[in-house]
């Protein structure tokens, strides 16, 4: 038997020794807890916040491009797009299989995709349609979301394709109108904070931090008819006339509004996997050529200015050459003695060249530059060119000569469409506008009121017998314009059998609408004279025009005078 | 006396009011805490209440068993344990890549389970046979009746029971007087075999205490547990975000938040002053086992409350430790809050005993 109070004490103080353990271990606890919500908390609940707060961006819906009457030429349709995050994926390899499946991709490629160095967003794959977007989301798969963006149609298709441009995967502008006004069509995406638990399941929406502000809509200044028209008469043309390319603009006369523009070739902006940069030009607007004969009627202008020169006074043009130098200038045709006004109906080089001769260099550069070559026509679209005029100052008599006539000088065809502004607008030039006007621009006048119709006159002569453009006339309505063929530059000089065939005109002459300028780009079918190629694309596209915009006739519709000895060709170089 | 009266004393005769009150608020504490972590999951707060009756009747049964009942029990429940123990080495069937349950034709059983009282009250009995002419050779049999079961266990795997059981064993040769001379000899053949050890662990054991050292080597997988509850535990501040308000908790960011991590919790919901409050509770019932440590008659006695009530913080030290981020991620359930109805058994079990030493007649040996 042993007393019970002897063994009640622990060996060796062993129970102070085990207090302080105790009491140490409970003390370290406290303060790691301490350290973590005390000190450390900030910290901590800023991580913590992150993990479970996020903020999801939600795509804006882009502005709809319409014509001047609000068809709609771009609108932007809700897809989906499937993405996912890696690090939060939890699925089988016979799961991915089934989404590739649905999807349109095969596994291999979603692995490669998942497997990337980005942990938290890849696309799967983007602008899917709705109704398999809703398969996908059947599947249930974590770490496997949806996107909803938005995929751009253009109702036109190849028709406004130029002029409209396209964007890219992300809604962004790539080319044309999309480009140049992204920052008003796109909008700007909203947020909004959403809580998230692990899964990345949206438990609650806390709060929309920003609204998508959706983008502003847009109204060009484009009449589908009518561009409807253009794009149908000039493929017709290039085709016929085997063309390599085309282009026509439309303007408003006195608003100078674009109301149609195409060029060819073309692509398809609904499909828009390769479009080659060769299709994707908007050549009227981006491409200079050397405008040719189209010209003379500026050379003319400037010089009735002077006031010593009356569309009546004589040049003789005979024998059919002009020596300045070393060079020669030609007319196609020999005359003997023209009038300034014949000069313009029958196109003569010669005659023209002399009365650039007559006038100080300055005088013509003047007038060239004020009817806007050289300089941007202020279109605000993405790529358009100036085109080149030499300084007066550098120039030899035989570039003042072939200047008149439109050689050495490079221009794009909406500049030369809108220097037409001048003859059709009473001596004002216009700007040009792709945008629909709320009122009418006002012009800057560069020539007298009785310069701009004296010229007028002389190129209604031009379709008239006798003219070189009598297949541009049109049943009921007094038509105005010039004809251009002109050999193409080639290295430092001109090509021999390759032109540039061009019509700029307006009508009704009696009080100008419309102005349209047609270019064909080596017509290469037999004939290439502006008068014969491109003539006939105006006057179909103008009698439309006019029709569609019901345009009261100048004159009795029998005015059509069938003259087919008549000179039709072209006088140029 | 009125026969209610007698009832009542009949019932509380043998228990020890001041532990019980003790226990049964941190019960109360767990059951709350339960509720917001199994987002207010009435059939599991009402299971794990059922668990919390049964393990407080069964502590109310042993705590009326005399001791020296108990003690004739210590070498048959040791003995019983081993060869489960084996059993399970060789029949055992595996779950979730350990092998720790043996089938015995009714039910399922987890001898480990056993073995956290039967290791502890088999040495003490050993060192109770030889009070009188305890030697070096004594210390020796008992480590090796700790390190047999220990092996077994250990080898399932189950890092966590190997760890409170050593832990129970080392209290117990601690207790019984184990020379300081020999505790710093083995601790450094302790640290000498690390290595050893560190070879014969299991990849996801090493990876477990590779990122306790960097939680953020692997963010995703074993880091997770420890980053999350942190973060969790961090975000309470100094009162806690209120009951059933904190997010890490109600969004599914906290793995096993019922279970072992049940004090991140707490902590989020609580903060700094739930903390100090829990953590003062818990010292208070650790101090009433001392209390009876040092109150207890007999060598057996003394060494088994010693050692249940060292283990009892040992289980606190090691949870808490793990969700803070101190210690290695090893399964070991926060005491009477975790959710789970066998180490409620058991803990009550182990109190049972305490009351039992505590409130029976300072019987002398015979």
């Amino acid at each position: 038997m042993r007393n019970s109070s002897k063994s009640g004490i622990l060996p060796g103080g062993r129970s102070r020794v085990l207090a302080a353990v105790i009491l140490l271990g409970l003390i370290g606890l406290a303060g790691r807890a301490a350290y973590l919500q005390g000190m450390h908390k900030g910290f901590l609940q800023q991580k913590g916040e992150s993990r479970y707060s996020r903020v999801v961006e939600i795509s804006a819906h882009r502005g709809m491009i319409t014509d001047r009457h609000g068809e709609p030429l771009a609108i932007s349709t809700p897809v989906e797009s499937v993405w996912a995050s890696p690090k939060d994926m939890e699925i089988t390899t016979s799961q991915i299989k089934k989404l590739a499946e649905i999807i349109g991709m095969n596994s291999a490629e979603i692995q490669k995709k998942i497997e990337g160095p980005r942990r938290d967003f890849v696309y799967l794959k983007r602008h899917l349609p709705p109704e398999i977007a809703a398969r996908v989301v059947e599947l249930n798969m974590p770490g496997v979301f949806l996107r909803r963006e938005f995929r751009r149609y253009y109702p036109a298709g190849e028709l406004t394709a130029h002029m409209l441009g396209f964007t890219d995967m992300d809604d962004n502008g790539q080319e044309g109108v999309e480009l140049a006004w992204q920052n008003d069509l796109a909008g700007k995406p909203g947020s909004r904070r959403v809580i998230r638990d692990r899964k990345k399941r949206i438990v609650e929406d806390i709060e929309s931090i920003r609204v998508p502000r959706p983008g502003r809509d847009m109204a060009l200044s484009i009449d589908s008819k009518i561009q409807h028209l253009a794009y149908r008469e000039l493929k017709q043309a290039v085709e016929a006339s085997k063309s390599k390319a085309g282009g026509i603009v439309v303007l408003d006369a006195q608003t100078g509004e674009v109301l149609a523009l195409a060029n060819l070739p073309v692509y398809n902006p609904n499909n828009r996997g390769n479009i080659k940069s060769e299709r994707a030009r908007n050549r009227a607007l981006t491409d200079v050529f050397e405008p040719g004969s189209t010209l003379k009627p500026f050379t003319v202008a400037a010089a009735l200015e002077t006031g010593q020169i009356s569309p009546d006074t004589i040049f003789q043009t005979a024998p059919g050459t002009l020596t300045i130098g070393k060079a020669t200038i030609r007319d196609s045709h020999r005359e003997g003695p023209l009038t300034v006004s014949q000069v313009i109906q029958k196109s003569s080089n010669v005659g023209s060249a002399k009365i650039a001769l007559s006038l100080p260099s300055k005088t013509l550069w003047e007038i060239l530059s004020q009817s806007g070559f050289g300089v941007s026509t202020g279109s605000g679209f993405p790529g358009e060119v100036t085109g080149r005029l030499k300084p007066h100052k550098t120039w030899r008599p035989i570039e003042q000569a072939t200047m008149s006539y439109g050689h050495g000088i490079s221009v794009s065809l909406i500049q030369l469409a809108r220097a037409y502004t001048l003859f059709a607008a009473e001596g004002e030039l216009k700007p040009v506008s792709l945008l629909k006007l709320d009122a009418p621009a006002t012009g800057e006048r560069v020539i007298s009121r009785a310069t701009a119709l004296a010229v007028s006159r002389m190129l209604e002569m031009v379709v008239r017998p006798g003219g070189t453009a009598t297949r541009a006339q049109i049943s009921g309505y007094r038509v105005a314009g010039k004809t251009g063929t002109a050999h193409k530059v080639e290295g430092n000089g001109y090509a021999k059998d390759r032109y540039i065939s061009t019509f700029v005109g307006y009508a009704p002459a009696s009080s100008p609408r419309l102005i349209i300028a047609v270019m064909l780009d080596e017509p290469s079918a037999g004939q290439y004279f502006g008068g014969v190629v491109a003539a006939p694309v105006f006057s179909k596209v103008m009698d439309g025009a006019l029709r569609i915009m019901s345009v009261p006739h100048d004159v009795p519709s029998n005015n059509i005078v069938s003259f087919p000895a008549a000179r039709e060709l072209g006088g140029d170089v | 006396m009125t026969s209610s009266a007698r009832l009542w004393h009949y019932l509380t005769r043998y228990v020890d009011n001041f532990l019980l009150v003790g226990l049964l608020l941190l019960m109360l504490v767990g059951l709350l805490v339960l509720y917001s972590a199994t987002d207010a999951n009435l059939s599991r707060v009402s299971n794990q209440l059922i668990n919390m009756l049964v393990a407080l009747a069964i502590m109310w049964l042993v705590a009326n068993i005399p001791l020296q009942h108990i003690m004739r029990l210590a070498v048959p429940l040791y003995m019983i344990g081993l060869i489960l123990l084996i059993g399970v080495a060789l029949f055992g069937e595996i779950q979730n890549g350990a092998r720790r349950w043996l089938n015995i034709g009714v039910t399922r059983i987890q001898p480990s389970e056993l073995m956290k009282l039967a290791v502890p009250l088999m040495m003490a009995w050993y060192f109770d046979k030889h009070e009188v002419t305890l030697r070096l050779r004594d210390y020796a049999v008992a480590t090796l009746l700790l390190i047999l079961p220990l092996l077994l266990i250990l080898r399932q795997p189950d890092l966590g029971t190997t760890l409170l059981i050593a832990s129970s064993g080392f209290y117990v040769l601690f207790l019984a007087g184990l020379s300081w001379r020999i505790i710093a000899g083995l601790l450094i053949v302790g640290l000498g075999s690390l290595p050893v050890l560190w070879a014969m662990l299991h990849d996801y054991q090493r990876r477990r205490v590779m990122t306790l050292f960097d939680p953020t080597q692997d963010p995703l997988g074993a880091g997770y547990h420890t980053i999350q509850s942190t973060i969790a535990v961090g975000s309470g501040g100094l009162i806690g975000k209120g009951w059933q308000q904190g997010t890490q908790t109600h969004l599914d960011f906290l793995p096993e938040k019922s279970t072992d991590f049940i004090f991140a919790v707490f902590s989020e919901e609580f903060g700094l002053v739930g903390n100090a409050a829990l953590l003062l509770l818990y010292l208070v019932v650790i101090g009433r086992g001392m209390m009876i440590t040092a109150n207890a008659s007999t060598q057996f006695t003394r060494l088994v409350a010693g050692s249940i009530t060292l283990t009892f913080f040992t289980y606190i030290f090691v949870n808490i430790g793990m969700v803070v981020g101190i210690l290695p991620v090893v399964g070991v359930p926060l005491p009477l809050i975790s959710y789970g109805g066998t180490s409620m058994v058991t803990m009550l079990l182990g109190f049972g005993i305490l009351m039992s030493i505590e409130t029976h007649p300072k019987l002398v040996k015979t």
